[in-house]
């Protein structure tokens, strides 16, 4: 049953194989949304698996998490007793099993270090880093899309070339690298900005003390206090112009090449003929179009951030998910990791999931 | 073409003839800017004043923090070490990963995308749903655990090189693996495979004489990609504390770490020199890449005035000639 519909599932991902999906999609009747939603579904089941197990298979090579994080600062016979304790001495699959049976209950583990199940770990820090990615997306869409569609239209022109070779800049620089440099100009030498953290520290613990959500901008409008809400816009400035073109370099990159391809549609040519200005001709008709790939590859950019927040949060001490992660690493506490891990496996999943859905019921053709 | 035909034919070669204008000026640029990123590498013990280690001159000690000056071109680190021979021996570095993560994630990418192609079956589904798997999650963070499988997270020279490169051919193996497997099914369905088997040449080799060498195509490109992600993946590996350690060898990335608390305090030397070196050298890589993807893409293709040569006339109208894309005939 899993492989007859891994083998309609993985011919949208590779469109490449010519396997004739015309032909396929002849066969599974209606093709109705209904039934792409459930196999779709059904799909995250084996993402989530092997990712979990090449997760835990990878950080059990080096052996058991106890001694790696507490070896050389305790004595064997306690270490032993920590490990026995644990459960693991015990065979590798039995742990392996066991490992997978709490994850079905949504059990990530405990970190060794602080004692805290990685679950709350991220419910305390997963909102701060929710809020990061969305004010990201924000920038990349606000930077890539438009600049996108003026590169294409001004093709290998100066606008073009110009454009072009900042994307690449933006791709190439890494974000943490990226992200010192904003700092040092318009932190350090110009004090536009504050230098690090999601807020002043009275801010904090007034947003702190009132709970709430974790995103500090939905809290801080709840305070109703507008010098919070000015703080925290001002905190994530840097950290989410950092994030975000990063990923607004794909886009723009995205963007261009495929309103390039709709432009040399036989559709564009017969509104050109009808007199339709070449301006009109980019915004009405060939952007629609080529905004379904970038739709598509959301899911994608989404996983990327994400490794990107890692870097972006530890670089500007924006406590979330990331930031914690990179705390964890360095504590060589890697059940927290791997717990850690897991869980953004699972998040990565959903949301590829939810983005495929969405493209979905805006392109028809993406349904098989 | 005759005269010169192999040399023309190279990859990078023949798309630099054939490109005009703004692409053959970012190809170029890119040109440039790997070949000095490749002689820092190649000549750091003849270009960099000091070793990367090194901690004290004929004068004593470097001294911490120092600003630039004529001893030290771009100041000392927190640490002590001289900046500017540690960015160029960073170089050395970073070619070595790339050197063994691109060449270990094409031999395993390439041999499983042939096979899963080929042979197809349970192994093809099985592996392209692994591929998916790992293609879909960040990168980043399969590097961070595939390095604490190597390495445990610290090490010295050849363990760490070895640890970044492997953990960066875990993530890349999937991309060859679909790119390869693609282009096989293609190839598979040609005609001169199937008389290939007609005539009863065995499997093997109609896997590796037929559909391999003619499934590479989209290789180079692939591989330039690669090498700049590699550099980038190196860089944040090390500046999440899991680069190597200072006295095995210099890494641009775990300099950058213990850079963060110097821009606070305002010293930008410390930063910015391993900084930039990254972005050169992964943009001069990624300038090769992109090129080599537009020119390959006819749509994307610039082309010069069809007065100039009659072949490119055809060129323009037709979609792409087999051999344009270095196919081996």
């Amino acid at each position: 049953m899993q492989y007859v519909m891994t083998t309609d599932i993985t011919a949208p991902a590779a469109p490449a194989s010519p396997a004739s999906p015309a032909a396929r999609n002849r066969r599974s009747g209606g093709s109705s949304l209904g039934r792409y939603i459930l196999v779709r579904f059904l799909l995250m089941i084996p993402t989530v698996l092997i990712l979990v197990t090449v997760v835990f298979f990878l950080i059990r090579l080096t052996g058991d998490p106890i001694t790696a994080a507490l070896g050389g600062r305790l004595p064997a016979d306690q270490l032993a007793e920590r490990i026995h304790e644990a459960g693991y001495d015990r065979p590798i699959l039995v742990q392996y099993f066991e490992y997978l049976g709490q994850i079905l209950t949504f059990d990530f583990g405990t970190t060794i270090t602080d004692r805290q199940p990685v679950v709350d770990v991220l419910v305390t820090y997963g909102g701060a880093t929710l809020e990061l990615v969305c004010y990201a997306l924000i920038v990349a869409f606000a930077v890539g899309i438009p600049f996108g569609m003026i590169a294409a239209a001004k093709r290998d022109r100066w606008p073009d070339a110009a454009l072009r070779v900042s994307a690449i800049l933006f791709y190439a620089t890494p974000v943490f690298f990226s992200g010192l440099v904003a700092k040092l100009i318009f932190s350090v030498w110009l004090g536009w900005l504050p230098v690090s953290g999601r807020a002043d520290v009275r801010t904090e613990v007034a947003l702190n003390r009132s709970g709430g959500t974790g995103i500090y901008l939905i809290d801080a409008i709840a305070t109703g206090n507008p010098a919070y809400i000015q703080d925290v816009l001002l905190h994530a400035v840097l950290p989410a112009v950092t994030l975000g073109l990063l990923t607004a370099g794909i886009f723009l990159r995205l963007v261009r090449t495929n309103v390039i391809g709709t432009y040399n549609m036989p559709y564009i040519d017969a509104a050109r003929s009808r007199g339709v200005g070449e301006g009109r001709l980019v915004r009405k008709h060939a952007y629609r179009p080529a905004l379904i790939p970038i739709i598509t590859v959301i899911g994608l950019q989404i996983a990327l951030m994400l490794g990107g927040a890692v870097l972006t949060e530890t670089t500007f001490e924006w406590k979330g998910l990331g930031f914690q992660l990179a705390a964890y690493l360095s504590a060589r506490d890697f059940v927290a990791v791997q717990g850690i891990v897991a869980m953004i496996a699972v998040i990565v999943a959903v949301t590829n999931f939810i983005v495929d859905i969405v493209a979905a019921f805006i392109d028809p053709r993406v349904r098989y | 073409m005759a005269k010169n035909s192999l040399f023309a034919r190279l990859p990078v070669i023949r798309q630099l003839r054939q490109s005009v204008g703004l692409q053959r000026g970012m190809l170029v640029a890119g040109l440039v800017l790997t070949g000095l990123f490749l002689l820092c590498a190649l000549l750091a013990p003849l270009i960099a004043p000091y070793a990367y280690n090194q901690l004290k001159g004929p004068d004593g000690n470097f001294g911490a923090q120092q600003p630039p000056s004529a001893e030290h071109l771009l100041g000392t680190t927190v640490g002590g070490y001289d900046v500017f021979s540690r960015v160029i021996w960073g170089a050395q570095t970073a070619l070595m990963v790339i050197v063994v993560a691109v060449a270990l994630s094409v031999v395993i990418g390439v041999l499983l995308g042939l096979v899963s192609g080929y042979l197809g079956g349970w192994v093809d589904r099985v592996l392209v749903v692994v591929a998916d798997a790992i293609y879909a999650f960040p990168t980043l963070l399969l590097a961070i655990v595939a390095a604490i499988a190597i390495s445990g997270g610290q090490s010295g020279l050849w363990p760490g090189v070895m640890a970044a490169a492997v953990s960066i051919t875990v993530v890349f193996v999937p991309q060859y693996l679909r790119v390869v497997r693609a282009e096989v099914v293609r190839v598979k369905a040609e005609a001169f495979v199937e008389s290939a088997r007609v005539i009863g040449a065995p499997t093997g080799r109609i896997m590796f004489r037929h559909v391999l060498r003619n499934s590479t195509r989209t290789l180079p490109l692939i591989v330039t990609l690669n090498a700049s992600e590699a550099i980038a993946t190196l860089a944040a590996l090390g500046f999440l504390g899991f680069g190597i350690e200072p006295t095995a060898a210099a890494e641009w990335g775990f300099d950058l770490n213990k850079s963060i608390s110097d821009v606070a305090a305002g010293i930008w030397w410390t930063a910015v020199p391993p900084g930039l070196a990254i972005v050169l050298a992964v943009l001069g890589i990624t300038l090769i890449g992109e090129s080599l993807n537009d020119l390959a893409d006819p749509r994307l293709r610039a082309r010069r005035r069809a007065s100039r040569t009659p072949a490119d006339a055809v060129a323009a109208t037709q979609p792409v000639a087999r051999e344009d894309l270095g196919e081996v005939q």
